[in-house]
């Protein structure tokens, strides 16, 4: 036999072969054939080097005979098995060793693991022989990914082969480039790359324009600089080489039109040249002139052109030069010509150029094939945009592709449609696109277009009644498919209706909507997404016109709970639509009888697994048995868009912190406002603990406590628990230290002590923290045991970076100013301005800010006692202006006593939620701090926070007018009292008020 | 950009398959699986392109052709032609490996895997169109191949062997 007989002649088209049954088996005696004279055609040696030995040829004989994918899975893993053997045997010769390469290639074409043999192909491309090196060239470039590990063992070997001389051992390593360099080996090759752009082969300059444009794909930042080489390359003599550019610049020019706009005239002269026929005759193909030159420059001309009236004049010409020449015999003159379209379309509108694209689309939608018909359709979607009149001359055609059988041409006239819905038109496309969504089964597409319907109903509905049952249609049949957005929407605009004013169009809509569904429910498995509307639906309005009893709603709803058990959020949606409906039952005067079914179903639902349920379940049993007055005000009527108020400041409960107070409870202290002073205290608390649960420890911390009292400011402490880290502290100290020389050696004990301090606290904060949480006396504490540790666990990290913010939000321009003024530098960080208050306080005063960290006036009002006359006098008008100062909010204080109280219960609830959920401490803070910024507008209902900030101000500011009296140490005392009381149960406080104040 | 060019026989099985984007072995092996799947289930006069959106994610069409028990399938995004898509398969297929083999069957291109290969090469470079000439795109293979056959001289394959092997 012939060694050729069995070849079989490729056809242009596949139309021209049938692939019937008799087709196949005649195939497969040609493929017996085939097989038998695989032999002869060996002996024959194939073309060029390209040889496979007998064992490949009898691999892919028995693959090809294998009956089942069993027996091609056990074959293919002897195989496996084979190579795994030879491919590690020493000295192959390369032959072989190509030839097994070759062989793992198939085999991992064919979805088995060759990875053991990666390495070998790596190896291959260390290899001196171009057969040898271009076949692990191909291996490596099949096999690996960019980010193999193994890549960096091929870069070294990639940046040998770009300098060599051979231009093939270039140009492989180019393929391997172009596949297996990631963002960070580029730099490595990136220069040799950029040299080869100027090499005197067209086929490596080239391809390393396209190495660039791959890079450029990876990273665009590693060759933004290199973009004048591939303008440099436009001009290249070679037109491939050109041709090959635009490529990258196409991608260049998508995303930074402007940029490109110079090159209009060259992009427009250069497609002028190929249309002319000015390129060599190589480059033709079919009779046409460069075409694929051509395609990609119309693509580009397309970009720049786009709403340029002035760019898209000089393409008018050629454009038009092309629409005639082009040959609309051939498939690549179709090509060209649809890009032609396409360009007019994106460029500044020409009528005569839409007329030529016009009659363009007309010749592809009466063609035959439907090739040209998909352009054709897929052309008229372009070009309705800008002259929406040409779709009607071609209504039939669209309504024949419509009816056609090859999907791929429906669909793109699906979304020509789409494109073209109008008011007018949108019931019968809508009701098309349901009706095709019904007959497919592929999900990905019946999602798409489902949504397309919802997108267009919305849009375009001409009519409530319509858009229901449309929409019931969609959720009917692609329910499951369709976003859960889409039903909250449709419930939304039931609830809404349609934003007009007509109370009756909308409660027709409504009636409408529950009778559909009223007969949907008699249909089976229907989508859990529409049953939830259906249920919501009915629990808000099936009872609303009086046309069906509550007793036939609340047994529809029971039917669906039993129908769908198995649906949780179903059954969810099922119990709340039956509270709404004995709700309004009971809410109108009528008795509630409720149905046997119901009960049962209550019963299962008590007892239920799902915790949601269970809840929905007991609610409905307590509001059954509320009255008309409290359940008209759970759930009156039809308020589902009424917004809920939620009253964060929680002002019903001022009453009950009124009575609280006066019964001695501690006022609120906002967090910014008491961390100074709960620091402390809170220090004093945590040795309270520490002496309780270590006793030995106790000692050992109280000592240097004693001689803080006697001496140090308690302001360093104070300082120290804000800062986190104490050193800076020390430049501060002896700053203080040289400019009161009287308190120096104070000062330098505080340095030591303040050194104390950190050591004490760094080893504190694992022993005594549990002990704070367990201990859980005040959430105050809590509070500040956070505050103390710093970011060893995220909900504390947490409270301290917004207390931080808060923190920078409240030191004001004037205080930086003093700060600087007095500091020489300016208080920006919250160290400085935590020390800076020492002596910026007054100044606080006087703007008459929000008194910050109370504690810390304490402390520095303490200070300045100490301090020469110069700052007394610092502090003395402070001392006369707290008074004052207060004043705009006296006239306030009525109000603000219970809003203190309000926060402080806010607070006291949210801060105890801290240890457990710092999303709500998050939610209070931000409140606050949003709040400071208000300051001003302090009558504003939602700035409470400030103004309890004023208020714990002013107690704190008091302690200090009070503490500040001639007895240093009577005052040391008191405020170490103070701290201690403060961190005590609230209880305790007007005694300290009484003991400073009376 | 192209992302894919698949060869297929009429059975499903893959004779030849290159991804510009890196897929994992498994992934390639599903992705030609369901390819197959909506070739087998395409009537015939139909046009030759499919939207693979559901199997090739967003922005992704389809082109293919049958040459006798081959499916010759090109993946691609919106950036390219479909119909220049088609020309590059009939140059691909009908012209390139008609003149590398005279008369091309599916057995040439199963034999002839490395060469395959090396076309493609020729023609597609990461992921972009870059040679559309035949005549050149032989030029380049058959001096490869003559390259080849030259180093292969070189090496330690018995002379008897290799005078026997190239031609």
């Amino acid at each position: 036999m012939d060694a050729k007989s069995y070849a079989i002649c490729f056809k242009p088209s596949s139309s021209a072969l049938k692939r019937s049954n008799t087709t196949r088996n005649w195939y497969r005696v040609a493929k017996l054939e085939q097989l038998k004279t695989i032999g002869r055609e060996l002996t024959k040696g194939s073309q060029g080097g390209f040889y496979q030995s007998k064992e490949f040829l009898d691999l892919v004989k028995s693959i090809g005979e294998a009956r089942s994918k069993a027996e091609e899975d056990r074959i293919v893993l002897s195989e496996i098995e084979t190579l795994k053997r030879r491919i590690s045997e020493p000295d192959i010769p390369k032959r072989k060793m190509k030839e097994y390469i070759i062989r793992l290639v198939y085999v991992e074409m064919l979805g088995h693991d060759a990875s053991f043999g990666y390495i070998h192909a790596v190896k291959m491309i260390h290899d001196d022989s171009l057969l040898v090196k271009r076949t692990g060239y191909l291996a490596v470039t099949l096999f690996l990914n960019e980010d193999h590990d193994l890549i960096i063992l091929i870069v070294n070997t990639i940046q040998k082969d770009l300098k060599s001389d051979n231009y093939l051992v270039v140009c492989a390593a180019l393929n391997a480039v172009c596949k297996l360099i990631n963002e960070e080996t580029i730099p490595a090759v990136l220069p040799q790359i950029v040299e080869l752009l100027a090499h005197p082969k067209e086929a490596v300059r080239k391809k390393a324009i396209m190495a660039l444009h791959r890079f450029y794909q990876k990273s665009p930042s590693s060759v933004s600089h290199l973009v004048s080489n591939f303008r440099k390359r436009l001009c290249d003599n070679d037109p491939g080489v050109m041709g090959a550019t635009l490529c990258p610049l196409f991608d260049l020019i998508t995303n930074d039109v402007n940029s490109y706009k110079d090159l209009v005239i060259s992009f427009v002269s250069i497609l002028k040249q190929v249309a002319e026929r000015r390129l060599p005759k190589a480059y033709d193909y079919h009779q046409m002139p460069a075409p694929f030159i051509q395609i990609k420059l119309l693509k580009i001309l397309a970009l720049l052109g786009s709403s340029d009236k002035q760019a898209s004049e000089n393409m008018y010409t050629v454009v038009g030069d092309i629409f005639r020449k082009c040959d609309s015999s051939s498939n690549i003159g179709n090509a060209v010509l649809y890009e032609c379209i396409c360009c007019v379309s994106s460029i500044y509108p020409n009528p005569k150029l839409l007329e030529s694209a016009a009659d363009a689309i007309s010749r592809f939608l009466k063609s035959d094939s439907h090739n040209l018909k998909y352009m054709g359709i897929d052309a008229l979607g372009r070009l309705i945009k800008i002259s929406p009149e040409i779709a009607e001359q071609h209504q039939l055609a669209v309504i024949d592709c419509l009816e056609d059988p090859d999907d791929t041409l429906k669909r793109k006239t699906f979304e020509l449609l789409y494109k073209m819905t109008k008011s007018t038109n949108v019931e019968v496309i809508v009701d098309r696109m349901i009706d095709y969504m019904n007959s497919i089964n592929d999900n990905h597409y019946k999602t798409e277009i489902a949504s397309r319907c919802v997108e267009l109903a919305e849009q375009f509905a001409p009519s409530n009644q319509w858009f229901i049952q449309t929409m019931n249609k969609v959720f009917e049949h692609a329910g499951d498919l369709v976003n859960i957005k889409v039903a909250h929407n449709l419930m939304r605009l039931i609830a809404e209706g349609f934003g007009e004013d007509d109370d009756t169009a909308d409660s027709q809509l409504r009636s409408s909507a529950v009778e559909s569904y009223l007969h949907i429910l008699g249909e089976p498995k229907l989508p859990s997404v529409f049953l939830q509307v259906i249920c919501w639906v009915l629990g808000e309005y099936g009872t609303a016109d009086g046309k069906y009893s509550a007793s036939y709603i609340t047994g529809k709803l029971c039917d669906v709970a039993e129908a769908y058990s198995n649906d949780e959020t179903v059954k969810a949606y099922a119990v709340t639509a039956l509270m709404k409906i004995y709700a309004f039952e009971i809410a109108a005067g009528r008795k509630v009888d409720m149905l046997p079914e119901c009960h049962s179903l209550m019963e299962e639902f008590l007892a239920s697994h799902s915790t949601d349920l269970q809840q929905r379940a007991y609610e409905l049993q307590a509001v059954i048995g509320l009255d008309a007055h409290a359940v008209e005000s759970i759930l009156p009527s039809d308020a589902s868009c009424e917004d809920i108020e939620v009253d964060k400041a929680l002002s019903f409960l001022n009453d009950y912190i009124q009575e609280a107070i006066e019964k001695g409870a501690q006022p609120y202290i906002p967090e910014s406002e008491r961390t100074g002073m709960l620091n402390i205290s809170n220090f004093r608390n945590q040795d309270h603990h520490e002496a309780s649960s270590h006793g030995l420890r106790f000692e050992a911390y109280e000592l240097p406590k004693q001689t803080v009292q006697a001496r140090i400011p308690p302001a360093s402490l104070a300082s120290t628990e804000l800062v986190p880290v104490p050193e800076p502290m020390y430049p501060r100290e002896s700053y203080q230290t040289t400019t009161v020389p009287s308190v120096s050696s104070d000062a330098a004990s505080t340095e030591l002590k303040l050194r104390l301090d950190g050591v004490q606290k760094r080893w504190g904060r694992q022993t005594h923290f549990p002990s704070t949480s367990t201990s859980n006396s005040t959430s105050l504490k809590t509070v500040n045991g956070i505050t103390q540790v710093d970011g060893s666990n995220t909900a504390n990290s947490r409270t301290r970076e917004t207390y931080d913010s808060r923190k920078q939000v409240e030191i004001s321009p004037e205080k930086q100013k003093l700060a600087a003024s007095l500091f020489g530098g300016p208080s920006k960080t919250e160290k400085k301005s935590a020390t800076g208050h020492k002596s910026s306080k007054p100044s606080s005063h006087m703007v008459k800010s929000h008194a910050p960290k109370s504690s810390m006036e304490v402390a520095s009002e303490k200070t300045s006692v100490q301090q020469p006359p110069d700052l007394l006098d610092f502090g003395e008008p402070t001392v006369k202006s707290t008074a004052p100062s207060l004043d705009p909010f006296k006239d306030l204080e009525g109000l603000l006593e219970p809003t203190t109280q309000v926060s402080s219960a806010v607070n006291h609830s949210s801060t105890a939620a801290v240890t457990k959920s710092p999303d709500i401490m998050g939610l209070y803070t931000e409140t606050t701090a949003g709040a400071h910024h208000k300051d001003s507008d302090i009558l504003s209902g939602l700035s409470n926070p400030p103004m309890t900030n004023m208020v714990g101000g002013t107690t704190t500011m008091q302690v200090a007018q009070s503490s500040k009296g001639p007895n240093l140490k009577d005052s040391l005392e008191k405020d170490a009292l103070v701290r201690q009381m403060g961190v005590t149960p609230s209880s305790q406080n007007p005694n300290l008020f009484k003991d400073i104040l009376g | 950009m192209i992302k894919a060019v698949m060869v297929m026989n009429t059975q499903g099985k893959p004779r030849l398959a290159k991804f510009f984007d890196y897929l994992p072995v498994e992934k390639q092996q599903e992705l030609i699986r369901r390819v197959f799947g909506v070739l087998c289930s395409r009537p015939e006069n139909v046009s030759n392109f499919i939207e693979a959106e559901s199997i090739f994610g967003p922005d992704s069409r389809l082109v293919y052709n049958h040459f006798a028990t081959l499916y010759f399938v090109v993946v691609f995004d919106s950036s390219e032609n479909e119909l220049a898509m088609l020309d590059y398969i009939q140059l691909l297929g009908q012209q390139t490996l008609e003149r590398c083999f005279k008369n091309v069957c599916e057995l040439d291109i199963v034999f002839n895997y490395s060469k395959i290969h090396t076309i493609l090469d020729e023609i597609i470079l990461g992921g972009q169109v870059l040679e559309t000439r035949s005549t050149e795109i032989m030029r380049a293979v058959e001096e490869i191949s003559k390259l080849e056959a030259a180093t292969n001289a070189i090496s330690f394959i018995p002379k008897s062997a290799s005078s026997w092997l190239s031609r």
